[in-house]
């Protein structure tokens, strides 16, 4: 039974109770995380909102083997992710990554790789609105590349 | 049965997001279940061609050679753009 905190949810996250979960244990040296936020613009549109469709049950499932390959790479302990779906406006918050670890350089590195990983393998698609109109957000060969980076 | 499930711009294009298909020879891998879509009619036809188009089954993501099965979920949809 993985003890990972792995949520997919509408509802929005508080970051202080989320690190305060993390940071429980007196063995870890290494808190990292990370929040990812609608932010203003995108390939030069001004964006309004964004809203994350997802594929219920691959999510959860890619979202567990993504952590699972986190904890075979590097000496974790905790390890939480959160990515919301549904419509979400200008500066909200979007998706948590979260570790803990003994030392900063696996905890910083765990947290990069779950980003990377979930961003090009986990099925989330981001439908913007901006003042172009709707649209589906493209695939970045920047996001694909940066996955591939951990593979080498 | 194959449960088929549409998401995103695929779901979209469409109009569908999912239907069911009795398990035969239009349906033995995840190509031919492609080709078995795409002769509905011309916009099945250019949303299924798609170079960019992904396909899971069962909730894995596998390549078009993959078999599947009666009682299979089968699912399309473009690269993803979450995070």
């Amino acid at each position: 039974m993985s003890q990972d905190r792995i949520l997919v949810q509408t509802a929005d996250f508080s970051v202080p109770e989320e690190y305060q979960r993390i940071a429980a244990d007196n063995q870890d040296g290494a808190v990292v995380t990370f929040v990812g936020k609608v932010r203003d613009f995108n390939e030069g549109n001004q964006v309004s909102d964004l809203t994350l469709e997802h594929y219920p049950g691959m999510t959860e499932k890619v979202l567990e083997q993504i952590a699972d390959q986190a904890r075979e790479r590097w000496p974790l302990n905790h390890l939480t992710i959160i990515h919301r779906v549904g419509t979400m406006h200008l500066g909200e918050q979007i998706v948590f990554i979260g570790v803990s670890s003994a030392h900063r350089k696996a905890a910083f590195a765990a947290c990069e790789f779950l980003i990377d990983f979930l961003k090009t393998k986990a099925p989330f698609w981001k439908l913007e609105t901006s003042d172009k109109g709707q649209g589906w957000v493209e695939a970045r060969d920047a996001d694909d590349q940066a996955a591939k980076a951990w593979e080498q | 049965m194959i449960n088929v499930l549409f998401f995103a711009q695929v779901r979209e294009l469409l109009g569908e997001s999912s239907l069911t298909l009795d398990a035969g020879e239009g349906t033995a891998t995840a190509d031919a279940l492609r080709q078995t879509l795409a002769s509905r009619n011309d916009k099945w036809a250019r949303v299924l061609a798609s170079d960019k188009l992904l396909v899971a089954v069962n909730q894995t993501l596998c390549h078009w050679h993959t078999p599947i099965k009666d009682g299979d979920e089968v699912a399309f949809f473009p690269p993803v753009t979450g995070g």
